[in-house]
């Protein structure tokens, strides 16, 4: 079921278009990665289902209906710029902006209590936000993002800032959330944790969705038909038995095995390339190399600033 | 709680559990009162100070005319010494040397030289010296020269002085003292205080506007909060401090006043203030002095209280209220479209400059409050907080006071208006150098 819609959203600030007609929809119980280059409109769209800014044209729904102003209390959001009040008690802060979001002064702070003590910042709950690492800042802001229990979640680069023990448990905590039940959209330039973490994704690219699927289904179809196969054998044996059907990218010998990448054309398949080579030459493996996100994410911005 | 009435206590404790607000809310007064203590002491008190002045006097009519007055004692010296201390005055023990030429009577100068700054008082006491005595020289032989040998008395009984007391007569005929100096001073201490707090709490409001967009928590603030929530939090929370301060005042001001009035104003120390204070006036003798003095105290109080004191507190609220909001609304504008202090103060100029222009115009406004710069002026929205408030004190035509609070009150619902737009638009906008012309632009934005 969809937790949230956006459809046909239009956006426009004085000149620049910002969002073209994108629509996305996210599933319950699922990690929505929101992708795109700087500049592309992912924060416009962010701050569009946070109520911050109104879209010119298009309706934005919660759990199917469509979203009012009342509705942002059972949204989390952490911003991609971020800070919290220099001169405040961090727990005194964080009780506030749980309030903020409709949580009761006593629900707050015992909730509070709890993320405190699982982040292992307890000590620091009635020190200033100035006396602060930037990395316990960040936590004191990851908690206040969760704590009022939201329904949706929106980390607009989350782990921008924090070391990679913190980013870690940042993705520990991202996937324990889901699976309390939480849907989470994700905007972020760090390839890898998409990988890691989102089911689905969409690419948005100067105002425009380019892409939009599963992430392993994007990822299947930037796939260029690239092999890594290990073997035993001579590799002009192979060169030859492959022929014109195939192109070679790069082959290396050494006394272990030998290696090579080769790439077939449309119209043949993984098994015709097996059996193209299998009489030239023993295989030790075979595997096909699909697509880091990180080159889906270029391929694509690359080919639709070509159109 | 709705989330105004959140954001309104959020900005409202803040700020009173500062130190900052504790210590300046409690010591002000103590200041002021330590301050006008001090000016009344220093006044009473007589000048400690021993000096010497060493007189030359070339006319030689002078000497042993000059009797030693409070710490200043007067020596005669021979023209030799004169001309040597003129040129050696360091290290001689004489503060200074004073000069009497020969050609005083006609020409009426003589010469004082020092090396340091001389006080005002005794510059004031040689030429009262010196006056008082070729004054009194000169009338003696007036006086010799005619032949009545009681003109001198017969003179002092012409010495008149007239009293003008000012009674203004209220529709039911009666008439009431009025003083036009106690109205003035009342008009000139409003307009002051109004300037003052308008200004500080508006500027406390684009400050906290600022912090929050510069420590950049408005992002999730604003996703919790509509920033229009969050504006009506921060004015009224901030009003609230200032209120708060003042109620503060108030009542120490009112401990203050009677403690001052049972340990101070003894009978004595009243009669011994006042006497200092007429010493320097002149001469009169102690017991007339006394009742001239309780009388004009009681004049005073009786003047205080012929003011239209409801009329004056109303306003003085009225005023205080629609000025801060509209300021504090157009400088929380400033504090969201500007995102460093540099910017802010090339914007708070602009917006503040009716303000800055009413306290200026505040003296002329006060001395002729029925002309057509006070009317003007306490009739422009912009400046009649402060120029409205100087005008009250003295009775002005209703229709005027009516019509300047209701173009207040418009402009500051406009005011508001377009600043809501600006700062929801300001908010969010980081790295733009904004100015005035930028602002016109976003008022037009949609959404």
């Amino acid at each position: 079921m969809e937790l949230f819609e956006a459809r046909n959203v239009n956006k426009v600030f004085a000149s620049t278009q910002a969002l073209t007609d994108v629509s996305i929809s996210v599933k319950e119980q699922s990690i929505f990665g929101l992708l795109g280059p700087n500049g592309a409109g992912k924060t416009t769209l962010i701050r569009i289902i946070n109520q911050i800014t109104a879209p010119d044209s298009g309706e934005i729904f919660l759990n199917g209906e469509k979203m009012t102003r009342a509705d942002i209390s059972q949204i989390g959001y952490l911003p991609e710029e971020r800070g919290l009040y220099k001169k405040m008690k961090i727990g005194e802060q964080a009780i506030y902006l749980a309030q903020l979001k409709g949580m009761s002064q006593r629900d707050a702070a015992k909730n509070l209590k709890q993320w405190f003590e699982k982040f292992d910042i307890m000590p620091w709950w009635n020190k200033k936000v100035e006396e602060l690492s930037k990395g316990m800042q960040q936590k004191v802001q990851f908690i206040t993002t969760v704590v009022h229990q939201p329904k949706l979640l929106i980390f607009d680069e989350p782990f921008s800032g924090f070391d990679p023990i913190n980013a870690n448990l940042l993705k520990k905590e991202i996937l324990n959330l889901k699976a309390e039940g939480a849907t989470i959209i994700f905007s972020t330039h760090n390839m890898g944790s998409v990988e890691e973490l989102c089911d689905h994704i969409a690419l948005i690219n100067k105002s425009k969705k380019i892409e939009d699927g599963p992430t392993d289904e994007i990822r299947m179809k930037y796939k260029s038909n690239t092999f890594d196969i290990k073997y035993r054998g001579e590799f002009k044996d192979i060169d030859l038995a492959l022929g014109t059907d195939y192109k070679i990218i790069s082959h290396d010998e050494s006394e272990k095995a030998n290696t090579l990448k080769v790439q077939y054309m449309n119209g043949k398949s993984n098994n015709e390339l097996l059996s193209a080579i299998m009489p030239a030459a023993e295989i030790m493996s075979f595997e096909e190399l699909i697509p880091s996100m990180n080159d889906v994410f270029i391929k694509a911005v690359e080919e639709s600033n070509k159109n | 709680m709705s989330n105004t009435l959140l954001i309104l206590k959020q900005e409202y404790l803040k700020r009173v559990k500062k130190k900052s607000f504790i210590i300046l809310t409690i010591l002000m007064p103590f200041l002021i009162a330590g301050v006008y203590g001090l000016v009344i002491y220093f006044s009473i008190k007589d000048d400690t100070e021993e000096r010497k002045i060493a007189v030359y006097d070339a006319t030689n009519l002078f000497l042993g005319e000059f009797s030693e007055e409070g710490t200043t004692s007067y020596h005669f010296i021979p023209k030799e010494e004169y001309a040597t201390l003129k040129t050696n005055l360091k290290g001689s023990g004489y503060y200074g040397v004073l000069f009497i030429p020969s050609d005083i009577y006609s020409n009426n100068q003589a010469q004082l030289f020092s090396e340091k700054q001389l006080p005002f008082e005794l510059t004031e006491q040689i030429e009262r010296k010196l006056s008082r005595f070729i004054e009194n020289d000169k009338r003696q032989k007036v006086i010799e020269e005619s032949g009545i040998p009681d003109l001198e008395d017969r003179l002092s009984k012409t010495r008149t002085s007239v009293n003008l007391s000012t009674l203004k007569i209220s529709q039911s005929g009666e008439t009431k003292k009025s003083s036009s100096v106690v109205a003035f001073i009342a008009s000139y201490a409003m307009g002051l205080i109004i300037y003052f707090f308008v200004f500080m709490y508006g500027a406390m409001v684009m400050r906290s506007v600022m912090e929050e967009k510069k420590s950049r928590i408005i992002e999730v603030i604003i996703s919790s909060v509509k920033p229009s929530q969050l504006m009506a939090g921060k004015i009224i929370g901030t009003a609230l401090v200032g209120l708060t301060q003042v109620a503060i005042w108030l009542i120490l001001g009112g401990i203050g006043l009677v403690v001052v009035q049972s340990f101070f104003f003894t009978p004595e120390s009243a009669q011994q203030m006042g006497q200092s204070i007429m010493e320097s006036q002149g001469q009169m003798n102690p017991a007339a002095m006394q009742a001239a003095q309780s009388n004009q105290v009681m004049e005073v109080m009786e003047m205080i209280g012929n003011l239209n004191l409801p009329l004056i507190l109303f306003s003085f609220v009225f005023y205080f209220l629609a000025g801060y909001l509209l300021y504090s609304a157009l400088l929380g504008a400033v504090g969201a479209a500007v995102d460093n202090d540099e910017d802010s103060q090339q914007m708070v100029f602009p917006v503040t400059f009716p303000l800055i222009l009413s306290i200026m115009l505040l003296f002329p406004i006060a001395k002729n409050p029925e002309g057509p710069l006070a009317f003007w002026c306490s009739i422009i929205p912009f400046t009649s907080p402060v120029a409205m408030m100087a005008r009250v004190p003295y009775d002005l035509p209703i229709w005027e006071l009516l019509l300047s609070m209701g173009l207040l009150v418009l402009t500051t619902i406009v005011c508001i208006m377009a600043a809501a737009k600006i700062y929801r638009i300001g908010l969010l906008m980081y790295g733009k150098k904004v100015n005035i012309k930028e602002l016109i632009k976003w008022l037009r934005y949609k959404g």
